[in-house]
């Protein structure tokens, strides 16, 4: 057997066992997670090496527990999810609404300073972000931003901005200008056109800059811990179930449950909008 | 948009100073929320760290005076500062290096189609996508010395006498071959929780480019009889090369940055105490703003010099190829 032969097979096989491996690798945590979540805790103590849940010993109650308000001696979840989906829908939708214009303004038009302006918008991720949490910090407690969700949310829309802008600009380069000037010539205003024609067109980029806005803002936790830690009232998802995990002795299958919950929607969405996703990200990376 | 009603004025024949002004009327409330949230906040800590500032002084502050260096002398020799910053390394090139090769790995595994490639695909991704605080929360179920599926596999399949504390054990003594090595257990474990969460970024955009690699030179050279190792190390590498190069770089900053991933770990304990979570142990613990702002400008100036030693670094061996 020639080395061409012997490398084809030896790589030929283990192309597959690296993807297995990788396959176990990712889905396991998960799977491990939801297992976790219908099993009660007594059991998990008993039986901590076990790979699934006998069928008469699934429970939901650890669902019930994670779910229910405080008041009714549930961890209240549900009110936590209500304050994760209004910050994160609310970046989403002003998010997209200042990078629309912006996007489209960098790449079709010809301004004084669009360059420098560009290239601050990713100056942003240079800069960590404990370097902005002391001031913000300092500048939410004055002005009494300091345990509110407009405040988060006017936050993760400046961490943002700048990516999605990037996404928004890949994708308008794409589009015929000539388009755009068939419409100009019919009489309609650049914000005319913005609405009329970009927008229709620009629908799938729309949705996959979106979802990336949407799971960026959902899963974030620096600054919401920063910000929100005092007011339980206000807490997301993230923060909450983090939170539980410090102060009280909740239990390991309960916060399983509050994992799934908080994992669900981000992977729901991830699925539906995948192709769109990695498209949105990548166009660009293949022309270099 | 009521900004933006200004740049939209309807001419004949737009001209240089309409688009101008358009132009940055699309742009400026972007501009502005960045501007007040992203530049001024920074400007404001590199002032910050040269005064003297607790939080509860900051109402009745100025903006100016109290000028000290005191806080830089406090954050260089605090005890731990120096440590803290190796610890920071460690884990930055590791989570980099790691989640980059692994990324590479999956890539030229998925490379050519097979039935069900979209759905493994994506499958691989979901460590990226999932919240930081589910999945770390699962990892630190698992790796639990009392109730994780880890050790108690590891009990009963590979016969370890007691179970091990993965996330707070700071120097486990291994015995290898006969040597007794002491290694940072809790550091290597989250060094690879960052390669396991990180690995699908790389994977995504190395499998983007190494599609977009023309089949014909790859055919060419595997009929002058080029083994798959040999394509791989002077076909495809090359090709690569450019994204892993700036792979590395996005990696490198993030990492270094990075806050959640080790919080929600460990906290900071057992020798995994990197720079960023001791910012925000300054912040929170003595409400010291001025050391607080004093850490995080140090930790930024450290990567800028970082990064530029790299691209120096890089500058020069471009221009040696080219010579």
């Amino acid at each position: 057997m020639s080395r061409a032969q012997f490398e084809e097979r030896l790589f030929g096989t283990l192309r597959w066992v690296v993807i297995a491996a990788l396959l176990i690798a990712t889905l396991f945590p998960f799977y491990y997670m939801v297992m976790l979540s219908f099993r009660p805790t007594g059991q998990l103590l008993l039986h901590p090496g076990s790979l699934w849940v006998p069928l008469h010993e699934i429970t939901v109650s650890t669902y019930r527990t994670i779910l229910e308000p405080t008041s009714k001696g549930g961890q209240g979840l549900l009110g936590m999810l209500r304050n994760s989906a209004l910050v994160s829908l609310g970046t989403v939708v002003l998010t997209l609404a200042a990078s629309v214009p912006g996007a489209w303004a960098i790449s079709r038009l010809k301004f004084v300073g669009s360059r420098q302006i560009s290239a601050l918008f990713l100056a942003v991720y240079l800069f960590p972000a404990t370097l902005l949490a002391v001031p913000l910090f300092v500048m939410f407690s004055r002005i009494g931003l300091q345990g509110s969700l407009v405040g988060l949310a006017v936050v993760y829309i400046a961490q943002t901005v700048p990516v999605s802008i990037y996404m928004l600009r890949n994708y308008f380069s794409t589009v015929p200008v000539s388009i755009e000037e068939a419409a100009a010539l019919d009489g309609c205003s650049r914000l005319q056109i913005l609405w009329r024609v970009v927008l229709p067109l620009a629908a799938p980029s729309l949705m996959a800059t979106g979802l990336y806005v949407f799971m960026i803002a959902w899963n974030e936790f620096l600054f919401a811990l920063l910000f929100l830690a005092a007011t339980p009232s206000k807490w997301t998802v993230s923060l909450g179930l983090s939170q539980m995990d410090n102060a009280i002795e909740v239990p390991t299958t309960v916060l399983m449950a509050g994992s799934v919950v908080l994992t669900i929607p981000v992977i729901v969405l991830f699925y539906a909008a995948e192709r769109f996703l990695t498209e949105g990200l990548t166009t660009g990376a293949d022309k270099s | 948009m009521s900004t933006a009603t200004g740049g939209t004025r309807r001419r004949p024949s737009p001209t240089q100073r309409a688009q101008n002004r358009a132009g940055l009327a699309f742009v400026s409330p972007t501009l502005l929320v960045v501007l007040v949230i992203v530049i001024l906040p920074i400007l404001w800590t590199v002032l910050l760290a040269f005064q003297h500032a607790k939080l509860i002084d900051l109402q009745g502050m100025g903006l100016f005076g109290n000028w000290t260096t005191a806080n830089f002398r406090q954050v260089f020799t605090a005890p731990g500062f120096w440590s803290s910053l190796g610890t920071t390394l460690v884990y930055t090139v590791g989570g980099t290096v790691g989640s980059i090769a692994l990324g590479l790995v999956a890539a030229l595994a998925l490379r050519r189609p097979f039935r069900g490639r979209g759905i493994v695909r994506s499958t691989m991704l979901l460590p990226y996508v999932a919240p930081v605080v589910a999945v770390t929360f699962v990892w630190e179920t698992a790796l639990s010395p009392q109730t994780g599926i880890i050790n108690n596999w590891g009990a009963h399949l590979l016969g370890w006498h007691k179970p091990i504390a993965f996330l707070s054990t700071s120097s486990y003594r291994a015995d290898l071959l006969g040597w007794h090595v002491h290694l940072p257990l809790a550091l290597l474990t989250v060094v690879a929780f960052e390669i396991w969460r990180y690995f699908p970024f790389a994977f995504l955009f190395l499998l983007a480019r190494l599609q977009a690699v023309p089949a014909g030179i790859e055919e060419a050279a595997e009929v002058d009889g080029a083994t798959l190792t040999q394509r791989f190390r002077y076909i495809l590498l090359p090709q690569l090369m450019p994204v892993i190069a700036l792979l590395s770089v996005l990696r490198f900053i993030m990492t270094f940055n990075k806050f959640d991933d080790v919080y929600l770990l460990t906290g900071g304990d057992s020798g995994t105490e990197v720079v960023s979570v001791r910012v925000y142990n300054f912040l929170t613990a003595s409400y010291d703003v001025g050391a607080a702002a004093a850490q995080a400008l140090v930790l930024a100036v450290i990567l800028m010099v970082l990064l530029g030693v790299y691209f120096g670094f890089f500058a020069k061996r471009v221009q040696e190829e080219e010579a």
